[in-house]
């Protein structure tokens, strides 16, 4: 069985290699006059494009003739996956002609775009306004040690002219808006969602939509990562609405800043972007167009064209899938089946109430959709419940500290703590009873609650709280207070925690 | 395993598993029967789940009005819950039920 599938496939890759020689041949004696009174039309001209604006539009007639041919160091450089029976010159050639738009030059758009520039996509846009800071360098992988500081766009595109120069790159050096976003990508055939925020994949997945875009869209956070292509075929496949009709509440959001993310897991996720993106392009390749073998008639061909229609026929029935990593988990790749379109999506269905106008004229609030910047995530504090960092100093030198309460998570307090500082989590803070809560318990459960140990018993020495950035620590005073256990003792917040901690008074302390 | 219980396993992925003491998979018996005599449902399973399996007590971060909140996908036996009648799905022996939170990061 083995041995006839191998002899089999054998045949099929030497009639490939003959098709191509055909094509190269043809090329060569035809198609190198036009290369060369046509040069701009063979491969785009690699540096253009790279300030925000894109120049002359081209005209159909020269992007048709920019995407006919391949030069001969194309066919070098593409050779091994034009080999593949997915990609043939059709599908190349077809690369060449795509225009993909990537929203995001970070763990998902580094990696994605490395491929896809590798491939040989006619045109490779990048949308970011962020500059290159040293916590990038774990996971963005076309991002160096010498561009820290430098926009992620011009880094990126250097990065990916050094795999390869032939694609043209487009740098959208701003943040993407509901007022910018149909233009930016208007002038694309894919989009890659590689951004961050609940906010931005509504937004780019609308705009997907309202533009007829295919959509990849991915995400990761600390060892998990999801993947899923939208709006595909664009009117058929489920947009991003139809899969998360309701935002998730804010406090539920972490960004990879807050959770942390493991690089190759975020890595992983790129990766697959880009061959999603691939799978897309050469969908649309014409293969009807491949010059069929010698040994197959022509009165064959018709039996394999009958096959298409019923393809396209079962589209109806075209099921979707997301793909879920779970990097530490028994079986980290699952393939699960989604529900779909939704017949009642404010975005895709026949009920959209979502227009280009609509966001074009900036009147839909996707931080609002989304619950605000999170802003009601942490408590305002009063003056008298807050310290600042050289104030606590002070305090700690002349011994009047109190008790430091350190309410990171145990792994990030095992990195780098302050001394004498005791660690309760903030997740065990949000245990504590809440007055509230007390009364209106039943006879049972309002026996008193015991007090944790690592509260002071007297009702005199001061209690701070401190985390990485000063957010949760808020929560800890509120929250604290609200337990009714602490009786006149001064509770306060250190502003800033510990990222001001080590900027302003103690510089060698670490920052992450 | 008593006719009144039925095994099922709950496994959590996309940081849900930091609210049930980092644990990714948990085989439960769940009683077979709600309060109201009914089979148990995806939304019994919540609330149990809720009430005898998690250890963070935010328990908004997992379940709001009765069913599970926004940003979590469920799945039946790999299958998006939608496809098999939600939080109305009656669990079946050796079902598998997977929560997982829908992530943003990139």
């Amino acid at each position: 069985m083995e041995k006839f599938s191998l002899g089999s496939e054998n045949l099929d890759l030497r009639i490939r290699i003959a098709e191509l020689e055909r094509e190269l041949a043809d090329y060569r004696s035809g198609a190198v006059a036009n290369s060369n009174t046509n040069g701009h039309a063979t491969h785009a001209l690699d540096g253009e494009g790279e300030e925000d604006e894109e120049e002359e539009t081209p005209t159909p007639q020269d992007q048709d003739d920019r995407a006919v041919r391949l030069d001969l160091d194309e066919f070098r450089r593409y050779g091994r996956q034009m080999i593949m029976t997915e990609v043939g010159l059709d599908g190349q050639l077809q690369l060449k002609r795509s225009k993909v738009l990537l929203i995001g030059a970070g763990g998902l758009g580094c990696p994605a775009a490395a491929y896809l520039a590798g491939a040989g996509i006619g045109t490779i846009g990048i949308v970011d306004h962020d500059l290159v800071e040293p916590s990038n360098l774990h996971r963005q992988i076309m991002h160096t040690v010498e561009k820290v500081g430098q926009p992620k766009v011009k880094s990126i595109i250097s990065s990916l002219k050094r795999i390869n120069p032939n694609p043209k790159y487009v740098a959208h050096n701003y943040a993407l808006t509901p007022e910018n976003s149909i233009e930016t990508l208007g002038k694309y055939d894919l989009v890659l969602d590689c951004t961050d925020s609940p906010q931005t994949r509504y937004m780019i997945s609308d705009a997907c939509v309202l533009l007829g875009k295919p959509l990849v869209s991915a995400s990761a956070l600390r060892s998990d990562g999801q993947l899923v292509v939208l709006n595909n075929p664009p009117g058929e496949g489920p947009c991003y609405r139809c899969v998360f009709p309701k935002p998730p509440p804010p406090e539920s959001v972490l960004s990879c800043g807050e959770g942390g993310v493991l690089g190759p897991v975020v890595g992983a996720m790129g990766v697959l972007m880009s061959t999603e993106a691939l799978k897309v392009l050469l969908s649309k390749a014409d293969k009807k167009k491949r010059r069929k073998p010698a040994h197959l008639s022509p009165d064959i061909r018709p039996a394999d064209a009958k096959d298409t229609p019923k393809k396209e026929g079962s589209l109806e029935q075209k099921r979707f899938y997301m793909t879920i990593y779970s990097a530490f988990s028994d079986t980290p790749f699952r393939t699960i089946r989604m529900f779909g379109k939704r017949k009642t999506c404010q975005a895709c269905s026949p009920a959209a109430t979502i227009t280009k106008e609509s966001m074009r004229n900036g009147s839909l609030d996707y931080v609002a959709f989304c619950g605000g910047k999170g802003s009601g995530k942490y408590p305002p504090l009063t003056k008298d419940e807050v310290i600042n960092v050289e104030e606590y100093s002070k305090l700690r030198e002349n011994k009047e500290g109190g008790i430091l309460i350190d309410v990171r998570d145990d792994v990030q307090f095992g990195m780098c703590a302050l001394e004498n500082s005791i660690n309760v989590p903030i997740t065990t803070i949000l245990t504590l009873p809440m007055i509230a809560e007390k009364d209106g318990m039943d006879g049972e459960d309002k026996k008193s609650i015991p007090i944790p140990a690592w509260l002071p018993r007297d009702t005199s020495t001061p209690i701070y709280f401190i985390c990485r950035l000063g957010n949760d620590s808020r929560i800890a005073v509120q929250r604290l207070k609200r337990s009714g256990l602490v009786r006149g003792n001064v509770i306060k917040d250190v502003k800033g925690g510990l990222w001001e901690w080590s900027r302003k008074v103690d510089k060698t302390f670490p920052l992450y | 395993m008593s006719a009144d219980t039925i095994p099922i396993t709950v496994e959590l992925a996309g940081g849900l598993e930091l609210l049930f003491d980092n644990e990714k998979k948990l085989n439960i018996n769940l009683p077979a029967k709600m309060n109201d005599g009914d089979a148990a449902n995806i939304n019994y399973l919540v609330n149990y789940l809720c009430v005898h399996e998690m250890k963070d007590t935010r328990r908004e971060m997992f379940e709001i009005n009765g069913t599970v909140r926004a940003g979590i996908l469920v799945l039946i036996n790999d299958a998006d819950w939608e496809l098999e009648g939600e939080g109305e799905y009656v669990l079946q022996p050796k079902d598998t039920i997977l929560f997982v939170s829908t992530l943003h990061g990139g």
